[in-house]
């Protein structure tokens, strides 16, 4: 197993590279640079000499090859630069947004599992039951929801009619003057809303497909034989059938990672909550090269480790699945 | 087992549904019908909460170019001069100034007894520091041009300086608005790295308390502000990425203060709580639209078809359609109501025989009727850029294709990113036509626009305009510094810029702010309301945000 681990830690080293380079003469060659967001608003403000020389201040009036050899020798020595936007160093800034993110789509996913196992696994066995039928419907309203749409009216019901619920931020204004329950009761009630909503397309998704794997599950000759042989229906159910069905889900969740960060940019935008799918958005959005490159370069760590993780993991659940062979 | 648990859920159910179906349908906001008394006296305490969709990208005002930037820097610096309520130049950090009779130099009395907020004091070697910092090459300042004027810059003592310019340069009073930097704390720092961005150290009303990344941004009154502590104890900042969220953010009561759409100030906010609770306004805001040709492109040489595009169009039916009538038309590039705007000129009523008329005089007819103008065989089509994201300049386009459309002429929209815009589209001239906004400043110099000098890749006079007269005229501009003489210069350029429309000008909307009715002493005027924050108070009895309450620190 470790032989294996290792094994495709090095293999993962060339995939990174090659995702580092398409990415960074991507983002290179698309129209716009982060000089002309800088300096084409304001007539006092612009000049071609002044382009010039926070062209040449960047480094990026160098051939693309030779910038990105001047990256990767940086990135070796994990420097990841500064920020052209705001002079910040690039690992500052990731380190003071990627916890929040982490935590909510953590905790997500946690949710949805924890919701969309059963739901899954019910829905199977009582097959086109009344609960199949009801969580069926709801299951694609959940599909059809846009997630930003679904963000306002909960916070215009909540936030604004009920005044429930905080609609902005992680904390309240008054967080520093908070007691540690009040502090932790103050995060809870401003993630409640982001979290459902990052939950509530992941919990429709992962529901039917329990739900389909389960009914396959179900139908195997193994199933039979344990009903065959007397077994009570939970063991059948429990033991047998849903472990074996939610196997394929450890590798979804591997693959589900930059999914994720993709998928925070929403939330983060509508909810104010300053994470990394916000700073990614923000940053391709000014052509900021050194934090799109780490974000990215990130991204794909994450992914990468992800796979390996579900793969361990599944050797782990599925004690037939063997890699030293 | 079905059975039993419908039993056990049915009464928690039917209160749920009894608690919440009113809510739904019949609430009143909270805190509607509060008296919020016009008549109290003013004191010290409370907080005011206002937002933007995005952090500010550095607190250090001689290297920030975001709007976001100079709005807070404005609460912490300040330069030698300001402008007043009514956009004239009064002494800020200067107590008086002198400007020689031919504009070339100007010497500062600067204020004794003025402390930076880590209680240091400032002198004129500050001011010198600043200077030296902005035209620094290695300074990423986009605010070189006017410093770089300077012939020499001589500290007399600690409260006097004198500047003195290779030519007469009149903006030169109106450049040292400039805020004014701490050299004690600058002077051994590179600008594009410090902390200081983030940790800045000024002279003004309030002092920067914490910024908190993607967040909020505090600021508390200075209690040794020069001229007098401000009211409001606290200036937060909150970064609300989504402009519909700063709305429902208000409606929470989360934020004060916040720039309301047209379509929120006339529709969204006609209701009970928002009369109750807010107060709302309305003025020119200092920013105009127009639509801008690409004069190296044969279609739009000609002076003809630029004056029949102007008469095909009908700006006032734009501004009531696609601004909820919240503007007025425009007729050139100054500020509405300052004095270098000339008041003679009348904008074009719409016409579509007149502008037909001139259209056959530029040799384009529709010979084949098929309803479109065409010349020597080619149809009279153009693409209009926009920048994506801008509903307001996207019904607009969609109304000014509609109308010229009538006069023959088919207009295409293309909505692209800024970025793109910019640097691939615009910077390269590779567009036929441009829908886009100019911001004003009260200075009426706008010679990087017009110049003829100004039209390499990447300027500012990117539509290719050029006119000798216009260019003499703007150089005059700078050199003459008697008012009404400047002003002649600036109306003739006007009329010129009207007839020659190398611009559609189209409008000058209207900034729409909405402000908590518990803020006092908000005097709109000529530059807005903002002009005099730190007289603004909340009677004792109406503040919000109290000692009782701990908020904040």
């Amino acid at each position: 197993m470790r032989r294996y681990i290792i094994r495709r830690i090095i293999l993962a080293i060339p995939t990174i590279i090659g995702i580092t380079l398409i990415s960074f003469i991507v983002i290179h060659l698309a129209p716009g640079n982060p000089v002309d967001g800088m300096t084409m608003l304001d007539p006092k403000a612009s000049s071609f000499e002044l382009k010039q020389k926070l062209m040449a201040q960047y480094g990026l009036d160098s051939p693309i090859h030779k910038q990105y050899l001047n990256w990767v020798r940086r990135i070796i020595n994990f420097d990841f630069g500064v920020s052209y936007r705001d002079g910040q160093k690039v690992m500052v800034k990731i380190a003071e947004r990627a916890p929040i993110t982490l935590f909510i789509n953590g905790l997500s996913v946690l949710l949805i599992l924890l919701i969309a196992i059963p739901i899954g696994a019910a829905g199977a066995v009582k097959c086109n039951g009344l609960f199949d039928r009801l969580t069926t419907i709801i299951v694609f309203i959940g599909f059809a929801f846009p997630g930003f749409w679904l963000a306002l009216l909960l916070m215009s019901f909540f936030g604004i009619r009920l005044g429930w619920l905080p609609i902005q931020g992680i904390v309240s204004l008054d967080f520093d003057t908070l007691t540690m329950a009040g502090k932790a009761a103050d995060i809870a009630r401003h993630l409640a809303l982001p979290v459902f909503v990052s939950c509530a397309g992941g919990i429709a998704g992962m529901s039917r497909y329990v739900r389909n794997s389960m009914l396959e599950v179900l139908r195997k000759d193994y199933i039979k034989m344990a009903r065959a042989k007397g077994l009570k229906e939970r063991d059948v159910i429990y033991k047998h059938a849903l472990k074996n069905a939610i196997l394929p889900v450890i590798t979804i969740l591997g693959l589900a990672v930059p999914g994720l960060i993709g998928g925070s940019v929403i939330f983060e935008s509508v909810f104010g909550i300053p994470g990394m799918g916000r700073l990614f958005y923000e940053s391709a959005m000014s052509r900021d090269y050194p934090v799109i490159m780490a974000v990215l370069v990130i991204g794909a760590l994450l992914t990468l480790a992800g796979n390996i993780l579900a793969d361990i993991v599944y050797s782990l659940a599925d004690p037939r699945v063997k890699y030293d062979k | 087992m079905l059975r039993s648990l419908k039993r056990y859920l049915a009464r928690p159910l039917v209160f749920l549904a009894a608690f919440l179906l009113p809510c739904l349908f019949g609430c009143s906001l909270k805190s509607a019908g509060i008296d919020y008394a016009p008549d109290n006296l003013p004191a010290n305490g409370d907080c005011l909460v206002t937002a933007s969709i995005a952090d500010p990208i550095t607190l250090i005002p001689i290297v920030a170019s975001d709007s976001v930037s100079h709005e807070l820097c404005s609460l912490l610096y300040n330069g030698l001069v300001r402008y007043d309520k009514d956009l004239n130049i009064i002494g800020d950090l200067c107590l008086s100034w002198e400007m020689s009779r031919d504009g070339g130099e100007i010497t500062f009395i600067l204020r004794d007894g003025v402390k930076w907020h880590d209680g240091a004091p400032f002198t004129a070697e500050d001011v010198l520091f600043t200077y030296q910092s902005l035209i620094d090459p290695k300074t990423k300042t986009a605010y070189s041009g006017d410093f770089n004027r300077i012939e020499s810059f001589r500290v007399i003592n600690p409260y006097k300086i004198k500047i003195s310019y290779y030519s007469p340069f009149a903006p030169a009073l109106s450049s040292w608005t400039m805020p004014i930097i701490p050299r004690h704390i600058l002077q051994n720092e590179d600008l594009s790295l410090t902390k200081f961005a983030r940790q800045p150290v000024g002279t003004g009303a309030y002092k920067f308390v914490k910024w908190i990344t993607g967040q909020q941004i505090i600021l508390k009154a200075n209690e040794d502000y020069f001229k007098k502590r401000p009211y409001i104890d606290y200036y937060i900042y909150r970064v609300i990425p989504d402009p519909s969220t700063m709305f429902l953010e208000l409606q929470a009561g989360g934020i004060d203060f916040m720039g309301l759409s047209p379509l929120q100030y006339k529709r969204q906010t006609q209701n009970d709580y928002f009369r109750a609770c807010f107060n709302k306004y309305s003025y020119s805001s200092s920013g105009y639209t127009y639509l801008g040709y690409n004069l190296r492109d044969i279609k739009f040489k000609d002076k003809r078809v630029r004056q029949a595009l102007d008469l095909a169009v009908d700006k006032q039916s734009i501004i009531d359609g696609a601004l909820l009538g919240l503007g007025r038309i425009c007729t050139g590039p100054f500020l509405p109501g300052s004095w270098a705007y000339n008041k003679d000129i009348i904008p074009r009523p719409r016409d579509i025989t007149a502008a037909l008329r001139l259209l056959a005089q530029a040799g384009w007819s529709d010979t084949d009727g098929d309803g479109v103008i065409d010349k020597d065989g080619v149809d009279f089509e153009f693409c209009l850029l926009i920048n994506q994201g801008n509903n307001l300049r996207e019904y607009a386009a969609q109304m000014i294709q509609q109308q010229l459309k009538e006069a023959g002429i088919v207009m295409r929209i293309k909505p692209m990113e800024w970025s793109v815009l910019l640097g691939e589209f615009i910077n390269k001239k590779k567009f036929e036509a441009v829908l886009m906004g100019w911001g004003l400043s009260p200075d009426p110099d706008c010679l990087d626009i017009w110049h003829s000098s100004k039209t390499r890749e990447g300027e500012f006079n990117f539509i290719s305009y050029k006119n000798e007269e216009v260019d003499y005229l703007f150089d005059q501009g700078r050199l003459i510094i008697d008012r009404p003489a400047r002003a002649r210069v600036y109306h003739r350029i006007h009329s010129i810029l009207h007839e020659e429309q190398p611009y559609m000008f189209l409008w000058v909307e209207d900034s729409l702010p909405i402000i908590h009715k518990r803020f006092k002493n908000i005097k709109p005027s000529l530059s807005g309301i903002r002009h005099n924050f730190t007289e603004w108070y909340v009677p004792e009895e109406q503040q919000k945000y109290g000692p009782r309450q701990k908020v904040l620190l």
